[in-house]
């Protein structure tokens, strides 16, 4: 201090004891705040399963459901569709589906349980915007003309064939993601649950 | 000075107005904070036409905070579906369009406010880019305005999901993705900031409290602060000479004019002006070609389809095209996590401009042609990436972007050394006109 140049080095340290607690307080009540801005227990819980039935989608078609918000895609694949999944083994990112995006028991050619029921959540990995559907080979949707038939995502341009895998090169780093899902009978399926939790 | 004087007059001369404001300034800095800031806050006599949009964005604010207010007493933050099967939120904006007397000129006046706000904005930033304003010893006001122009973006960000169209959900949806491209915090902190796992009604909630509340304060704090900084170094002017260096007996600068009332009279023409352009705007063109009003906003959010085309406003996308220019993976890290990056980075490098030019004079009238032609390409470079960030991705819309992103950041990452390079002409002691 500037009336003797000495100091009260206690009194000081209860200045620094004192301030140190009080920010400690203060970091403290931020906690209700930032945990407030967290998903909601009624967020959490509208993840609940959605049952889907599926005995009127022909075979070719898709149907999109709501599950946690998100566009979960159905989509029942012809022969052909099916056809095409091999031949494009070279041309996507994750063709064995060695990233975690589909649970175990959808970690196969298909990427379904069943090999013509496809189940995937629709939103792109990018940036999650829900990809269009081409179905149609070739340039007849506005594709290349060596399009096989799948998905592209209007955002960013990515694209992915009948099993929600990533082309190479593209902005999308990951396949579709496949929801856990359970076959009830033969035409209900309950998406956000498998059999662990059934 | 005359004001001066009026003030001195009616205190002392026992008038029931002069008591009162002799009463009010023993108890509050009324009458020393009007000569600090208007009546003898000295402005260099040189200002020209740039120096209107400062102004221009004092009031494009007052504009935006007035017809804000109204439209909260009339808006209905709420994504669940009415009896009619449309989004609160959007029913409640078309309600203010359609039902709310002169509703829909108060909306109009705020949407075209947001645009008018980056292009008042832009000019005045360029203005700092022409003349050097952002040099010592005025840095800190320079680093206010960037503070300023980023509450400014998160405000038109948070806004833009409000009327809950298409463009306001799929808009929101992928900015609030790009936050989940970090590393490791990544994921938690983009449901931290929806507070859901997609886009939803808490998102919509959150976002009304960050635009109505907590953005216009820190705006007001940060607007104040720009001013008060600028008031205590003095203002720049054309030629980038100091004023204060040359002052006058009274010890005024001898190029310095009161601000009250040659630059308020000033002002006003400007002012005039701009609300002439900003009427017409507002009545003939709201939608700004399709530029200021999206018309994919005109369909209720549906978060299960995302429209064929989705692009920010104009006032973002020349941040926008560098985000898609990063199409590799460096470093084990992923495009996405680039794009991120320099989208970031494209905004905050204006901050370090004051230190990353070292040219020894200010304005760009005493600068060479290296400088001249430099800003004129980067000019250039912004509108090319702003119009490529409106269009879908394309073969060449990439390869161009690349191009003038890597322009945009040499431009300022080489000025260090291209800024020492030029050819100047001397700065003169005084002012010219």
């Amino acid at each position: 201090m500037s009336n003797q140049g000495k100091m009260d080095c206690g009194r000081r340290r209860l200045i620094v004891a004192t301030a140190a607690v009080g920010g400690a307080g203060a970091v403290a009540a931020l906690v209700p705040f930032v945990s407030s801005l967290l998903p909601s227990e009624r967020a959490k819980a509208a993840g609940a399963p959605v049952e889907v039935d599926i005995s009127k989608l022909e075979a070719g078609q898709m149907m999109t459901v709501e599950w946690r918000g998100k566009p979960v895609w159905i989509i029942n694949r012809t022969k052909d569709m099916l056809e095409t999944l091999p031949k494009l083994v070279d041309a996507v990112a994750d063709p064995k589906s060695d990233k975690e995006q589909q649970p175990a028991y959808c970690k196969n050619d298909t990427r379904s349980i069943k090999p013509e029921i496809m189940v995937a959540v629709g939103i792109c990995t990018h940036l999650g915007c829900s990809p269009s559907s081409k179905f149609k080979k070739g340039a007849e949707e506005g594709m290349s003309g060596d399009w096989l038939g799948g998905f592209l995502c209007p955002c960013h341009g990515s694209t992915f064939d009948f099993a929600g895998r990533v082309y190479k090169n593209k902005p999308a780093p990951d396949n579709l993601e496949v929801p856990p899902h359970v076959y009830l009978t033969d035409t209900r399926i309950l998406i956000g649950e498998d059999k662990k939790g059934a | 000075m005359a004001a001066n004087t009026n003030f001195e007059k009616y205190k002392s001369n026992g008038t029931l107005a002069g008591n009162v404001l002799e009463w009010v300034d023993a108890r509050f800095p009324a009458t020393s904070m009007w000569k600090g800031h208007l009546s003898e806050y000295y402005a260099p006599k040189n200002f020209n036409f740039w120096y209107f949009f400062g102004s221009l964005a004092l009031l494009v604010l007052v504009i935006q905070i007035v017809t804000g207010i109204f439209l909260v007493m009339h808006y209905k933050p709420d994504a669940a579906v009415n009896a009619n099967g449309v989004p609160v939120a959007f029913a409640s904006v078309e309600y203010i369009m359609r039902d709310v007397p002169w509703g829909w000129l108060i909306r109009y006046m705020h949407s075209t406010g947001a645009s008018a706000f980056f292009i008042v904005v832009y000019l005045h930033m360029f203005r700092g880019l022409l003349y050097g304003s952002y040099r010592k010893p005025r840095e800190l006001i320079w680093l206010f305005g960037v503070g300023i122009f980023l509450c400014l973006m998160g405000e038109a960000f948070f806004g833009y999901l409000l009327p809950w169209g298409q463009m306001s959900f799929w808009g929101a949806q992928v900015i609030v993705n790009l936050f989940s491209a970090l590393p490791v915090v990544g994921p938690d902190l983009s449901i931290l900031i929806r507070g859901d796992f997609v886009v939803g009604d808490a998102t919509l909630n959150r976002f009304f409290s960050f635009h109505v509340i907590a953005f216009p304060l820190v705006l007001l704090g940060l607007v104040a602060a720009h001013i008060l900084a600028l008031h205590e170094v003095g203002s720049n002017n054309p030629d980038g000479v100091e004023i204060k260096k040359l002052k006058g007996e009274d010890g005024h600068p001898l190029d310095g004019i009161p601000f009250h009332p040659y630059y308020t009279v000033k002002d006003i023409v400007g002012v005039v002006v701009f609300l002439m352009v900003f009427s017409l705007v507002v009545f003939f063109a709201p939608e700004g070609g399709g530029y200021f009003l999206e018309y994919n906003n005109f369909f209720p959010a549906d978060p299960l389809k995302t429209p064929p085309h989705i692009a920010p406003v104009w006032y973002f996308t020349p941040y926008y095209s560098i985000l898609r220019a990063m199409v590799w993976n460096f470093f084990g890290l992923p495009a996405k996590f680039w794009g991120v990056v320099g989208m970031g980075a494209s905004v905050v490098i204006f901050a370090f401009l004051p230190w990353l030019d070292r040219s020894p004079v200010k304005s760009i009238r005493y600068r060479g042609p290296i400088y001249k032609t430099l800003l004129a390409i980067f000019v250039v470079v912004f509108f090319i990436l702003g119009y490529l960030g409106t269009q879908p991705p394309s073969f060449w819309g990439e390869k161009i972007s690349q191009v003038c992103t890597v322009f945009y950041f040499g431009f300022f990452l080489a000025m260090p050394w291209w800024s020492r390079m030029d050819k100047f002409k001397p700065e003169p002691d005084r002012v010219t006109m």
